[in-house]
């Protein structure tokens, strides 16, 4: 299983770093959400830990816009190129197939975690001073693996759906919203909060900046891993469901 | 452990157990359109088939475009669920065991898609043997042979987004075998191979079912069919129409000869007079370039080609030739269109 798991890891980041298109675009990305940000919190004056948050948070948002938009837009073009049908005529799980394709395009938003740190350091002039590095760089990989749960969770959910890839553009921006990428939770309605509470992006987030900071990150990782193995065990559930939809719906094909 | 509905590769009763085994199976696709008044549509692909396949037959089903082939082999190899009646493959239902069916099968389908572009033939097939669980050890040894068997040595890592469609059709043929399954669905797996590669196709075809698979086989070319098939069931309109041997199905449908009249330009009214004519079972018009070819199905023992050049008139006639009927003949005649 684990070697199925690397594999199919490895040939998707393969697929996806063999697009000079998908490549650049990879590459920008993340700075233009680097700059958006950094800009507006210079424009309102904010300064030091502010701006390492700021910074952060930016990051985060690159990890979840690529497998957000990208998990259900993958299983779209796998659609499209005529493969979603023989990886559900496998005789392996289809969640087991599932689960490393999204963890391959979280591990392709990791990148822009570096991106926008450096950009921020030396186009911004940001210092970015992170007290706790050890526990910055776990918080950093349980949030990747958190995110790529969530969009395997996005991807099994609407497997049945030809027009999926609408679904992950969708809920891209109401993410950086809740999950506090950019504002603080406080900052938002009460009623928002226990939405926030059961997305593991939040506690992520929560970690790396508290790992920048030098504060405990124990809790917020934890939490974040109870929610990725939640998900994790949801979409086992739904992907049988799912499917046996897509098999009497006949939405496996395009046509 | 689930239960088989019966051990496929035996005999029971001194009767030949069926591999595959189709009864009364109907599939009807539903969809609906508009935004507020959303009207519903409903399409029957397949209409209470039965057919079965026995262990190492070649068994084919011919049909036009749209008559429910590929609907079939869906449900057969699991990727649709049946609407009603009922399938199983080397015992194991489709609907209820889907997973002991996928292991045991393979699925080849024509045309361009179904093949990662951007990587190569290798990765290709080292991504499918893990998906159909080809032991770590094998892996290696399977691919190089099943490279070698179709062709594609030493092209195995150049990207398949440069690949010709032909060299496609042969990755996905390796792709399909890399598990040695014990049947082979294969849906039109020679369209737009040229007829070198077609030949090659058909060679590595007769091999594997030589070596015990059994194959279930869709085609358009009649040919193919005819030199490939133990038996072949003719499907239209969702139904079968027609099965027994490609001699039996000749036989069966014109077991007159058929007179080919070139003609260019067939006045209206023509096909029906030449229909109407005594001894003529059936006619029909096939577009050949500039001219259109009259193939007129006769009676046995029926002499005709006199009254049917007189149906003609004025029309500039070609080549007239009487032969016996094809694989074909009977094709066009029991789907009832060219």
């Amino acid at each position: 299983m684990l070697r199925l798991v690397l594999v199919t890891w490895w040939l998707q980041l393969k697929i996806r770093s063999r697009s000079a298109f998908d490549g650049l675009l990879g590459l920008l990305w993340p700075l233009f959400f680097a700059t958006t940000v950094f800009l507006m919190y210079r424009a309102s004056g904010a300064e030091g830990s502010a701006l390492l948050s700021a910074a952060v948070g930016a990051s985060v948002m690159g990890i979840w816009s690529a497998t957000s938009t990208t998990a259900s837009f993958t299983l779209q073009q796998e659609r499209r190129q005529g493969t979603l049908e023989l990886l559900v005529a496998a005789p392996t799980p289809f969640p087991l197939l599932i689960f490393p394709v999204t963890l391959s395009m979280a591990t392709v938003g990791a990148y822009s975690m570096v991106a926008t740190l450096l950009w921020g350091r030396f186009v911004f002039g940001i210092e970015i001073a992170v007290a706790n590095p050890v526990a910055f760089v776990l918080s950093t990989l349980v949030t990747v693996v958190g995110i790529g749960m969530l969009g395997f969770l996005l991807a099994i959910s609407t497997v049945r759906y030809r027009s999926a890839w609408a679904i992950g553009a969708a809920l891209e921006i109401p993410v950086w919203l809740i999950c506090g990428f950019l504002i603080p939770l406080d900052l938002l309605p009460a009623w928002v909060r226990p939405i926030a509470w059961l997305l593991a992006p939040t506690w992520g987030m929560s970690a790396i900046r508290d790992a920048a900071e030098g504060r405990g990150v124990l809790v917020d990782l934890l939490a974040c891993l109870a929610l990725a193995i939640a998900y994790g065990l949801l979409g086992m559930l739904v992907s049988r469901y799912m499917l046996n939809s897509a098999r009497r719906r006949a939405t496996l094909a395009l046509s | 452990m689930p239960r088989m509905i019966a051990a496929a590769d035996e005999r029971v009763g001194g009767t030949r157990v069926a591999v595959i085994e189709v009864k009364d199976l109907t599939r009807t696709f539903r969809s609906s359109k508009g935004l507020f008044r959303r009207k519903a549509r409903e399409v029957e692909a397949v209409r209470g088939i039965d057919f079965s396949v026995e262990r190492g037959e070649l068994f084919g089903l011919l049909g036009p475009n749209g008559a429910g082939k590929t609907t079939t082999i869906k449900m057969l190899i699991t990727l649709l669920l049946p609407t009603t009646g009922r399938a199983s493959v080397l015992g194991y239902d489709v609907v209820a065991q889907p997973r002991e069916v996928r292991r045991r099968v393979g699925y080849v389908f024509g045309g361009d898609r179904g093949l990662y572009d951007r990587l190569s033939g290798l990765d290709n097939l080292r991504y499918f043997a893990e998906l159909y669980a080809v032991p770590p050890r094998e892996q290696r040894t399977r691919i190089h042979e099943l490279l070698e068997l179709v062709g594609l040595t030493g092209r195995e890592k150049e990207r398949v987004e440069g690949y010709s469609r032909g060299m496609r059709q042969r990755l996905h043929i390796a792709r399909g075998l890399l598990h040695r399954p014990e049947v082979l669905f294969l849906d039109e797996p020679s369209i737009g191979i040229d007829p070198v590669g077609a030949r090659e196709l058909r060679a590595t075809v007769k091999a594997l079912v030589e070596h015990g698979t059994t194959v279930l086989l869709t085609t358009h070319y009649m040919f193919e069919a005819d030199e490939l098939c133990d038996r072949i069931a003719v499907i239209a309109g969702g139904e079968i129409v027609s099965s027994g041997t490609p001699d039996d199905l000749k036989q069966r449908v014109s077991s007159g000869p058929v007179v080919e009249v070139e003609v260019y330009g067939v006045l209206g009214g023509v096909v029906d007079r030449v229909q109407a004519l005594v001894g003529v079972r059936s006619v029909v018009v096939e577009e050949r370039g500039q001219a259109q070819v009259l193939l007129v199905h006769v009676e046995p023992g029926a002499e005709v080609t006199q009254s049917v050049m007189s149906c003609l008139e004025d029309a500039r006639v070609g080549r007239v030739v009487t032969r016996e009927p094809t694989l074909e003949d009977a094709y066009i005649e029991l789907v009832g269109t060219p």
